[in-house]
């Protein structure tokens, strides 16, 4: 493995290999002293494009907790309109001696075009609607630490999966490991030919699942006309206490965030002891500690 | 024999060749012989003799749809390095696009453009003039008096003419002109913020896509309209099923509707945007569309449905193509690897004859166009091409004379290439070489 930049193209055993590591390293966030020096003197770039709080403080208290230096640099959309290219991007990026990229971009692809551009491992931490590959780890990290297993399970993704990118991580990353996904969402925000069966009927889609992971709602969808409103999304696709408790009792539920409760989700559920969205943050930390000692070869124990 | 060897005022006897000529419906093995810039019956004194066995002799191909980017961006293309790309790549005649900076919309800009194109002289340059002023798709452009200035015919390529009042007015109008309108067929509202076309791979790769339909909807509209004015239509690259069923349509109820087709269409689909992994090499519009289309869209050539292939020679920077995908500008260099896609998608897999693929880049464009050329027959101008059928090369755009690179052919093997171009008698290109 030399960058990161999507599961559609990885094998069971590579992601099991991640999965035991992640499994290892998120002991390791028990201890009282969270830091190893495993990546001491390694300085990862963490280049966004694209504003997120969430999973750039993630990446950043991983690189941290292996010792590691962080330079963020935060490169607004506004330098790519300035006509910076990608080439550029690469070269300063090259310029600065670093060891690993991690670069989230609005655009599908850029990772990936970057990583042929640098000789530093790339890891990508989201690109447009292409892929999120550490989330997509991530919850396959969750539903393991809750099941025992992925192999054999029900996976219902709810929501726009047309425009998610964890949504197509976790399709390759749960098929791959033997589980069974499904889309569930409105007719016009389901990617058709993916491969994965596909329902606008919450109940259908959701009956007898073992997880149910819940997309957020954009709320560009209703300016462009994809959804007539947030009322009749929740009415139609939200996930209610009472919808859960009929149809799917026993489910894992899951969420990438940022939720926009009362719409896609309820307070009630996210909240309520079929949640696990705390677990993903918390392995959400562990897994990127696990991609980056996979990517930069850790010289110490952990 | 080099060039250096050979002057302007040779007389030339071109033995042993096949002789493939749409025009005159010929496919033959015989001779050909030019003297004082024609085609003429016999051997005279003094010609010089090339012996072309194993060669094809083709009259005037024509490229009808490029993009030469002259005036306004020529750090892209000019009429210099368009024109030897065209010689290049085996073609005597060209229409380029008005979608300049400024747009060619007057005549002016029409007579300049020509007058250029002679006196660099290597291709016949046939301006095409825009439809709408500034292609802005509002008001008519003067388009008699550029057909006076010389224009061939009236495309606003790059966008679609979206008003259905206007394309009604300009096609209308075009009825009383000799050459046609081009369009461009594209739901803008469709396809905005779009950038591959919509289906398993654009879904994978989380690229956002456009569906067929965008293209359909407009050429069903300006096919009715076609019918409705009997004013010609002459469809730009066409890809989608429902674009070849409403050119299907027209014909059968008579209407004056041609269509084209572009080889890297007829070569590659979608997949290709996968294989590059979404590098915007691939950026094309419309774009590379999944194996049944293109399947299908070369059914149509091989039945005449769709009666040109143009090459839709859309150079770029290198720089611009390294910008992100959704940034990054349409278009593929397609001048010099016209031959060889062509060749490699429809005559070595056996799907067309020589002489009816041919003619699909030399009568067919003519006739579109409304332009004619009579074919190998003395006294007409001596322009040809020679083509080694069975040649296989590898796509090096480095070696382009085009100053756009931009080809996801890069790196491919074609088989089949120009390696002689002749204009009025004097050869523009010799093995790969174009006359400075
Ligand atoms: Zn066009």
């Amino acid at each position: 493995m030399r960058n990161f930049i999507a599961l559609e193209n990885m094998n069971a055993q590579e992601l099991t290999t991640l999965i035991d590591l992640a499994e290892t390293l998120s002991e390791v966030l028990e201890r009282p002293i969270k830091k190893v020096p495993t990546l001491r003197g390694k300085a990862i770039a963490n280049v966004f494009f694209e504003p997120s709080t969430r999973t750039r403080n993630s990446f950043e208290l991983a690189a941290k907790y292996m010792s590691a230096d962080v330079i963020n640099f935060q490169a607004s959309g506004s330098s790519v309109e300035k006509g910076e290219t990608l080439w550029d991007t690469a070269r300063n990026l090259t310029a600065m001696a670093i060891d690993a990229v991690v670069i989230r971009h609005q655009v599908a692809g850029v990772p990936g075009l970057l990583a042929d551009l640098l000789n530093v491992p790339v890891i990508n931490a989201g690109d447009g609607m292409h892929e999120h590959p550490t989330q997509g780890l991530l919850d396959l990290v969750t539903v393991k630490a809750h099941y025992g297993r992925i192999g054999g399970l029900q996976i219902a993704i709810v929501g726009d999966v047309l425009h998610s990118r964890v949504a197509r991580s976790d399709l390759w990353g749960f098929t791959i490991m033997g589980a069974t996904v499904r889309f569930v969402g409105p007719p016009n925000l389901l990617p058709s030919a993916l491969g994965a069966p596909m329902t606008s009927n919450l109940e259908e889609g959701i009956r007898g699942c073992d997880v149910v992971q819940v997309l957020r709602l954009q709320n560009e969808r209703q300016k462009s006309g994809a959804v007539p409103s947030m009322r009749e999304y929740r009415e139609k696709f939200g996930v209610t206490q009472e919808r859960l408790g009929k149809w799917a009792p026993d489910a894992l539920v899951m969420h990438p965030g940022p939720q926009n409760r009362g719409v896609e989700i309820d307070s009630e559920v996210l909240d309520g002891p079929q949640s696990a969205v705390l677990a993903q943050v918390r392995y959400g930390v562990a897994v990127r500690m696990a991609v980056l000692y996979r990517l930069l070869g850790g010289t110490h124990d952990i | 024999m080099t060039f250096s060897e050979t002057s302007p005022s040779d007389n030339w006897h071109i033995k042993n060749v096949r002789i493939v000529d749409p025009y005159t419906h010929t496919d033959a093995l015989g001779d050909i012989f030019i003297a004082g810039g024609c085609f003429v019956s016999e051997k005279l004194p003094e010609m010089l003799t090339l012996d072309a066995t194993g060669l094809w002799a083709v009259p005037r191909m024509v490229d009808i749809h490029v993009h030469f980017r002259e005036p306004g961006q020529e750090h892209k293309e000019d009429l210099v390095s368009g024109s030897r790309a065209a010689a290049a790549g085996g073609f005597s005649a060209v229409a380029a696009m008005p979608n300049t900076d400024p747009v060619i919309d007057n005549p002016a800009l029409i007579s300049w453009e020509g007058a250029h194109g002679r006196e660099i002289g290597l291709i016949d340059l046939w301006p095409l003039g825009a439809v709408t002023k500034a292609s802005a798709g509002k008001e008519l452009a003067e388009l008699a008096l550029m057909e006076a200035a010389g224009a061939m015919g009236f495309s606003d390529d790059g966008k679609p003419i979206a008003s259905g009042r206007i394309m009604r007015a300009a096609l209308s109008y075009a009825t009383m002109l000799k050459h046609p309108i081009v369009q461009h067929a594209e739901d803008l509202d469709l396809s905005e913020g779009t950038v591959m076309h919509e289906g398993q791979i654009s879904h994978r790769l989380g690229l956002p896509g456009v569906p067929a339909a965008a293209e359909a909807a407009m050429v069903w509209r300006d096919v009715e309209l076609s019918l409705l004015t009997q004013g010609r239509l002459h469809v730009a690259h066409v890809t989608a099923l429902g674009s070849l069923e409403a050119v299907a349509y027209a014909k059968r109820l008579g209407g004056p509707v041609t269509a084209e087709a572009t080889p890297h269409h007829l070569l590659l689909t979608d997949q290709a945007v996968s294989d590059w992994q979404a590098s915007p090499i691939t950026k094309v519009n419309p774009p590379l569309r999944p194996l049944e289309l293109r399947d299908a869209l070369r059914k149509a050539v091989v039945t005449g449905l769709v009666s040109v292939i143009a090459s839709d020679h859309a150079p770029h920077h290198d720089d611009e193509k390294m910008s992100p995908y959704p940034q990054a500008p349409y278009g593929i260099s397609g001048l010099e690897t016209s031959i060889g896609a062509v060749f490699s998608s429809l005559l070595h897999t056996g799907l067309m004859d020589p002489l009816t693929l041919l003619e699909r880049m030399t009568s067919g464009p003519h006739q579109a166009l409304g332009a004619w050329y009579p074919g190998v027959v003395p006294g007409a101008r001596a322009d040809l091409t020679l083509i080694d059928p069975e040649l296989l090369w590898v796509v090096e755009p480095r070696t382009f004379y085009s100053r756009g690179h931009n080809t996801p052919m890069a790196g491919m093997q074609l088989k089949g290439k120009a390696v002689a171009t002749m204009l009025g008698g004097r050869w523009t290109m010799r093995e790969g070489q174009v006359l400075a």
